[in-house]
């Protein structure tokens, strides 16, 4: 069964790439507001949020 | 469409169909005495009509407008149409499959007709062609708008959604000229292989690349769920297809791995197929068009979350159940079934998540036939992941595997599941994105939706019934210790059954085109959404008092 040796390492690596973006999302704060993330996408306006007001832009603006 | 390209991006996106075209001009030639000819004049079409769309809007004026201020909805509304297409074409190619079984002779003795060709007609078809579309088609709206942020490309989403319809074109033309790697859900051969794998890692950087560009700090869990899809189904598409082309001109190739090797990397990517196309990617819209369409925020959030990593640790070892009873060693097959029973546990969080929802709202299931689809839908995949992981199970495997339990436990997913959520979402989409006030026909809808839950309950009834019928036949033995049942005999035990089954599969059929007629009138007939306005509806006058700015 030397596909084995191939399948699941590979499985193991997707594991950890899954472990790796779960503390990613941890790290970025991305479970700080539960309740106001799933009660945003209900209430969005149908445009896109203008780059200007970008919080992310203002940011690295104000870093340089 | 073209109109919104900026003058560099039409000649980029002419010089991609002309080295589309010029491949399919090479395979064209090289495989001239082979399917693979045949293959390439399709890919030279292909890109040939491609460049022509461009080309006809070329000298088209410039984008004023700042597109940034709007999401890119044409790639979306295209793959929408085509996904409708596809349904229709790989649903009725499955009703004739399945009444091919109950009256051989609509075989009607050609080569191309036979089962084995037209049987995976139907199955990708309705997985990709169908699924895969609706699935792109969504991932483009839902990541938009949950980012607050245009599309990252103007090409690329394009490309990714033609690019896979091309490697569906090579599938399904290819089952019917007999090119297959007899490897299920993975039929395609080597070139089509290499097309998809290009076309899915373009998907996921424009997917990545979309969300680098959010507007919105949190990324919202559908599109976790997406992005689980995209990832995954890239990695197993890749091993699994590992083979050898028995030459540069043909389509033959032979797979790197053989015996139960072969079988273990098929099923292992057989599964996670399942896992990663047909439910990730389907939770991915349940999660945004579910809450939306029932105006509430998901029931617990946070469950969802839980869900999203419990499917992606569990779900990749579950695949070796396909195989009990077979050469692979028990402890892989212990593996398979342990976490195949722990798998019930994301998935009912999911279902219940998506119930719970709408618990409160039971008004507007009752009113709403698009809310019902979603509902139903949940219910389907709560029912058939509970199915799945009991079918796991090595005793009960015994009696279900190779019977036709398994053909109706894939498609109570299939068309309960994955074909109800999509069916849902579509018609949830359909007027927001073509700014209709609401469907050409909700009487349709609701046609729909009860010619969906009709046939969809015959054909999984029918194969419960014949697949335990079959099952327990084949394991009767006489007092002597021979088997008290020919193959013949279960054959004849199993004939009304394969009536009913493909007039369940009709009835759904029925239901996939009104959905296709509904939806190609709400785009040329049904009003335009009438801009909201902030003035009191019993005014006499048609405008307001006092003007409202806009």
């Amino acid at each position: 069964m030397n596909i084995l040796l191939l399948l699941i390492p590979i499985s193991l690596a997707m594991g950890a790439v899954g472990v790796a973006a779960f503390l990613w999302s941890l790290r970025t704060d991305q479970y700080q507001d539960l309740s106001g993330d799933a009660e945003r996408v209900l209430h969005a306006a149908d445009h896109p949020i203008t780059p200007r007001r970008r919080p992310t832009q203002n940011l690295q603006e104000s870093g340089q | 469409m073209i109109s919104t390209f900026t003058s560099g991006e039409r000649q980029g996106a002419l010089i991609i169909a002309g080295a589309v075209m010029l491949f399919g001009l090479i395979m064209a030639v090289a495989g001239h005495a082979d399917p693979m000819g045949v293959h390439g004049w399709i890919v030279l079409l292909f890109g040939g009509a491609t460049a022509y769309a461009v080309l006809r809007a070329v000298y088209d004026p410039a984008p004023q407008e700042d597109r940034a201020l709007s999401y890119y909805d044409d790639p979306t509304k295209v793959g929408l149409v085509i996904s409708l297409f596809w349904a229709v074409v790989a649903m009725g190619m499955g009703v004739w499959v399945a009444a091919q079984l109950a009256w051989p002779d609509l075989r009607f003795d050609a080569a191309w007709s036979s089962f084995g060709r037209i049987r995976p007609v139907h199955t990708s078809g309705v997985i990709f062609g169908f699924g895969g579309n609706a699935l792109i088609a969504t991932s483009y709206h839902v990541m938009q708008r949950t980012s607050r942020a245009r599309l990252a490309g103007q090409i690329s989403p394009w490309f990714v959604l033609l690019g896979f319809n091309l490697f569906c074109l090579l599938a399904a033309t290819g089952y019917l000229m007999g090119v297959t790697q007899s490897k299920e859900y993975a039929e395609p051969e080597w070139y089509a292989d290499i097309l998809l794998v290009i076309v899915w890692v373009v998907y996921f950087i424009l997917y990545i690349r979309t969300l680098a560009r959010r507007n919105e700090p949190h990324i919202y869990v559908a599109n976790w769920y997406y992005l689980a899809f995209i990832l995954v189904v890239a990695i197993l598409h890749i091993v699994n297809n590992l083979a050898v082309p028995a030459s540069l001109t043909g389509a033959k190739s032979y797979s790197a791995f053989a015996g139960v090797q072969d079988a273990m990397t098929q099923w292992w990517y057989g599964h996670n197929a399942v896992a990663f196309f047909l439910t990730a990617g389907f939770l991915g819209m349940l999660y945004y068009f579910l809450p939306k369409r029932a105006e509430r925020p998901i029931y617990s959030y946070r469950l969802s979350i839980l869900s999203f990593w419990g499917i992606v640790f569990f779900y990749i070892w579950a695949g070796s159940h396909h195989l009990h009873y077979t050469a692979l060693p028990q402890w892989v097959q212990t593996l398979g079934m342990t976490f195949s029973v722990m798998l019930l546990v994301p998935s009912w969080a999911s279902a219940g998540n998506a119930l719970m929802t709408l618990n409160g709202a039971w008004h507007k299931v009752r009113d709403d036939a698009t809310l019902r689809f979603m509902m139903v839908a949940a219910v389907f995949y709560g029912l058939s992941t509970f199915e799945g992981s009991f079918m796991a199970v090595r005793a009960v495997n015994s009696l279900s595997h190779y019977t036709d339990w398994t053909v109706g436990h894939v498609h109570a997913g299939a068309m309960g599941w994955v074909a109800l959520i999509t069916f849902g979402s579509i018609y949830a989409v359909v007027p927001l994105l073509w700014k209709r006030a609401t469907m050409y026909s909700w009487k349709l809808v609701e046609w729909h939706f009860w010619l969906a839950l009709a046939g969809t309950v015959v054909y999984v009834f029918a194969m419960w019934n014949s697949g335990i019928t079959q099952g327990l036949m084949w394991r009767t033995y006489t007092e002597s210790g021979t088997l008290a049942y020919s193959f013949t005999d279960t054959l004849v035990a199993m004939h009304p059954y394969y009536v009913a089954r493909a007039f369940g599969g009709a009835l759904f059929l029925a239901g996939a085109i009104l959905a296709a007629f509904n939806v190609y009138m709400t785009i040329r007939r049904a009003p335009a959404k009438q801009p909201e306005r902030d003035y009191p509806t019993s005014s006499e006058a048609t405008e307001p008092a006092v003007p409202v700015a806009e």
